[in-house]
Parts: structure tokens; sequence; C-alpha cells
């Protein structure tokens, strides 16, 4: 439990991790007396409930804004794959494929139709495929017409439905409507990892269902540069404070191991500018 | 023979584990001064002292700490079960099928020792598991328990999620689950391409295919479907 050091560890790439903490440096006194006051062996889950305080979002948002959230990325998601089993005749081969395809593509309309039901007279504006461009601007200019495009876009779209998620579900804490989000989010990742495989496949490279390190220890283990943004972070090996690599003294638990094995979550934010690269202008999210 | 083998592996990571700690427990904390410093030691120290396994493990669920051990009970299961298929996997894997079990074996170990090491001293005894059933020679036989053991974690972590009050806790959850969720698609493509998220078949788990949701159970199901599985008794009390 090597508290001052994940404290130090941290300094280094956030100086003002102390007054993120508490808003006077001299309060780190404070924290160390709090270690009197609570169970010396909840303080591991102590340090993580602070660290969310420091970092967590910023934006509070209501339950109905969380779910007109993910009723966008669910349109998005669903008119993505939807215009490539309908609209493209031949982008996917048939088989195996294409029924894949069609089941995440229906995995998709079923959670349109369920946030649009749940949310009810508060839904948002339904969003049509003509409010999406899925070349984003051209730097995926051939995502139908080119099966390797299409399943790098696909890819990337589930691996950053899971982070938002993830993000969004402080917000919904102790609410049956937690669970319905997290029955959704482990959906996406099912598909995501199957996703991994087809292009992994399609590519003949070695990318693993679960998101791993890149070259050098980069945070995109998919090789598509365009797509850093939704991984931004996934290289991070401390959860709530504890050092993940080689933990327990298990060397097995390497750095590409320990990112492995936990998923990390995407503000709001960071997702909206990610969506918002393959909505039109007038209809990006805010 | 397998279970002695699998008994030496935990014992070993455990030596390693206490070594390294009160190591660094005495270069970290040697030099400060504060009393409460000391008292987090003396903490770490505690709760690495091995409990006994005949007299059985209870979860309260009345609090974060009773989820967190719940989640650590099936993190020890997955992974003992794990370190078992990877140090002697079936003749009849691929050498991808290798490799991918010996990867989730570490993620497995990762999130056991995670929770481990947050709950400190409030963390249940070892488990001792029961893989009777289950035919490691066999690539059919491993699979198929693979896919049950992650289907299962993926609806018990679901399940759970609401009990918890710190969001911090629940941030957590969430990000291993989506791991196990990877796992458990994987899998299933191994027994059955394309078969990575069959909400159909997982009804019994709790999925609502109509409305493309996956599993999610109370711990007393998970618990009960994890039974078999589980020597150590578990006694469950403010659910």
């Amino acid at each position: 439990m090597n508290i001052v050091n994940i404290l130090e560890e941290i300094e280094k790439v956030d100086g003002e991790i102390y007054e993120r903490l508490s808003p006077r440096r001299a309060a780190m006194k404070d924290f160390f007396n709090m270690g009197k006051k609570i169970s010396l062996a909840a303080l591991p889950l102590a340090l993580g409930s602070m660290f969310q305080k420091a970092y967590g979002q910023t934006n509070p948002t209501s339950v109905n804004e969380v779910l007109n959230f993910a009723l966008s990325l669910e349109y998005l998601e669903y008119h993505f794959y939807n215009h490539a089993v309908v609209a493209a005749p031949g982008l996917i081969p048939t088989g195996a494929p294409l029924t894949a395809i069609t089941t995440i593509r229906d995995h998709e309309k079923a959670h349109v139709d369920l946030l649009v039901g749940a949310l009810g007279a508060n839904a948002r504006t339904p969003l049509a495929y003509t409010d999406f461009d899925f070349t984003a601007g051209g730097t995926f200019g051939d995502v139908y017409t080119n099966y390797s495009t299409f399943l790098k876009v696909a890819t990337a779209f589930e691996d950053t439905g899971v982070r938002a998620y993830k993000g969004q579900a402080p917000i919904l804490k102790g609410m049956p409507v937690l669970t319905t989000a997290l029955q959704i989010h482990s959906v996406e990742a099912r598909h995501a990892s199957h996703l991994r495989q087809m292009t992994a496949a399609n590519l003949g490279v070695g990318l693993k269902p679960w998101i791993s390190l890149g070259p050098n220890g980069i945070s995109n283990d998919t090789g598509v540069a365009a797509a850093d943004a939704v991984y931004a972070g996934e290289n991070n090996t401390l959860q709530a404070g504890v050092e993940i690599t080689g933990i327990g003294g298990v060397s097995g638990v390497t750095k590409a191991a320990a990112a492995e094995s936990f998923d990390e979550f995407l503000t709001g934010a960071a997702v909206k500018t990610i969506a918002n690269l393959f909505i039109v202008p007038g209809k990006r999210l805010t | 023979m397998e279970n002695l083998n699998e008994q030496n592996v935990l014992e070993e990571e455990k030596g390693i584990f206490d070594a390294k700690l009160e190591r660094r427990s005495f270069l970290q904390f040697a030099g400060a001064s504060a009393a409460a410093l000391a008292l987090v030691a003396a903490g770490c120290r505690k709760d690495r002292t091995p409990s006994p396994m005949a007299s059985g493990v209870t979860l309260d669920f009345k609090d974060d700490t009773g989820v967190l051990n719940y989640a650590y009970a099936l993190e020890q299961l997955e992974a003992a079960f794990y370190i078992q298929v990877a140090s002697n996997p079936p003749a009849g894997f691929t050498a991808t099928q290798k490799a991918y079990f010996q990867d989730v074996q570490f993620h497995e170990i990762a999130h056991r020792e995670f929770f481990k090491k947050a709950l400190g001293a409030s963390a249940i005894a070892s488990l001792e598991v029961n893989f009777s059933a289950i035919d490691f020679t066999s690539a059919t036989s491993v699979l198929g328990a693979a896919k049950t053991f992650e289907d299962l974690g993926v609806a018990a972590y679901n399940g759970a999620g609401v009990r918890l009050n710190n969001a911090a806790n629940l941030v957590i959850a969430g990000q291993i689950v989506s791991v196990e969720a990877r796992h458990a698609a994987w899998v299933r493509d191994q027994i059955s391409p394309g078969s990575f998220a069959d909400l159909a078949s997982l009804s019994a788990f709790g999925s609502v295919n109509a409305n493309g949701l996956d599993g999610a159970l109370t711990p007393d199901k998970v618990l009960g479907l994890a039974a078999p599985y589980i020597k150590t008794k578990i006694n469950v009390i403010n659910l």
C-alpha cells in the first residue's frame, strides 16, 4: 500500500495533484489524518473516492441527459451498420461476416428502441442516416466501399461505446436504469471483441479481442492513427491508486496484461468530440 | 494432481507478494514521521495473514465492501480456473488459443489481486475450488467451462453494479466487466463462430434478447450457479 508513491507518481504527470485533491497543499495533512479516522482497511477505497472527486466528471448531468447521450451514440452505430447492410452491396462478405454485422445492427436498433421507450416524451429528436457523415469528412473516404476501412471504423465505434457507457455509470449510481445501461455496455464490449477479431482476420494483424498496448506502449493498439482519441489513456495501469503491473508479485502481469485487464472510461465531452467527427454540422452533440 | 499444482501456484504467488510488500513497506515508510503512516504499514502486514479455508467465508452485502468481496470471490474462481488451463492447456488448443488463455489468465489474476489489495484486511479468505466436473485435457470441456465462467461473470457484475454506493467502485466494476465481456465473446466464438453476443442463449443469466440486453443476475443466483465449482462455504448476509 504505497500511497506516498502513488501521489508522487501522479505528481510527475500532474503537478497539481495535491491541489486537485484538496485546494490547499497543506491540506494533505487532512488526508493523513483521515487515515487515522477511517478504517485502515478501507483506505485504498477511500483513496479511490478522492481521485474520483479530483478527476471525475465536472459537468453535472441528469439521468435523461445521460440516456439521450446514449441514444445519440446508438443512433450513430445503428445507422452506420444499417447502411452497410442494406445500402452497400458487396461491402460485407456474405456468410459469417454479414451475419455478424447484421446481429450487431439488430442489437443497436434494439438499444435505440429501448432508450426511446424509456425516455418517452423526453427522447431527443431522432437522428437519420443523412445526419451522419461516416467518412468523417474524408478521413475514412472509402468506408462503404472498402471492407477493411469499414471494420476499422466499426471497431473504433464499439470501443468508444464501451468507454462512453462506463463514463456515465456514476450518474446512474444506485438506480434501476444503471442495470439496463450495464446490460447494454457489456453487449457493446462483446461487439468490440468480435469486431477486433474480424479486423485481425481481415488485415492479417495480431489485434486482440481486448484492448492491448500499441507499439512502444502507446494507448492505441489498432494501428489506425485517426482513432487515437478513441484509445486515449487505454495504456493506463494504475487503478484506484493500485499499480496493476506485477501486482501480487506475479511477473506475468506485464504492463500489457495490466493495461488489457482494465478498460478505461471516457468523459462525455471526449466521446462527443469523437462522435461529432461523424455527425453533420447542425446535428452535432453539444 | 492438477489441484495440487494449482495450490502450489497460489502459495508461491502469496509468498512473493508478502516478501515484496514488507520490503516495500519498510522502504516506503522508514523515513516518514506521521504516525498514521506507520499504522497503514501495520495494516498492510495484518491483511497478509493467511486465513483458514475450512470455516467458510461471509459476504456481507450491507455495503460496498461486501460487493467488492463478492467480486473478489468470483475473480478467485476465474483465476484458479485459468491458471490450471494455462499451465497445461488441452492438446486440441491452437497456438492462438493457448496464447489468449495465457492473456485471460493474467487478466483474472490482475483482477483478483486488485480486489485483494483494495480490500486489505476486509478481504475474505482464499477460496478452495472444485473443478472435478471439468476435463482439463479436453478443449471442448475447457471452452465450455470458460464460457460459463465468463457469461456468469458478466451477469454478476451487471447485476451487482446497482448495489455499489461509491462512484469510484462503480467505475472500477465497469472497467472490469467489459473485459470479462470481451473474454466471453472471444470464448463463445471459439466454440461457435458468430455466437459472441447470442443473447437468446443467455436468458438463464437474465438477458433480454428483444432489447439487446446482456445478462444480469442478483448475487444469490450467481452464487447458486457458481456453487458446484467452489468448495469453501460462502455465507451471504444482508442481501
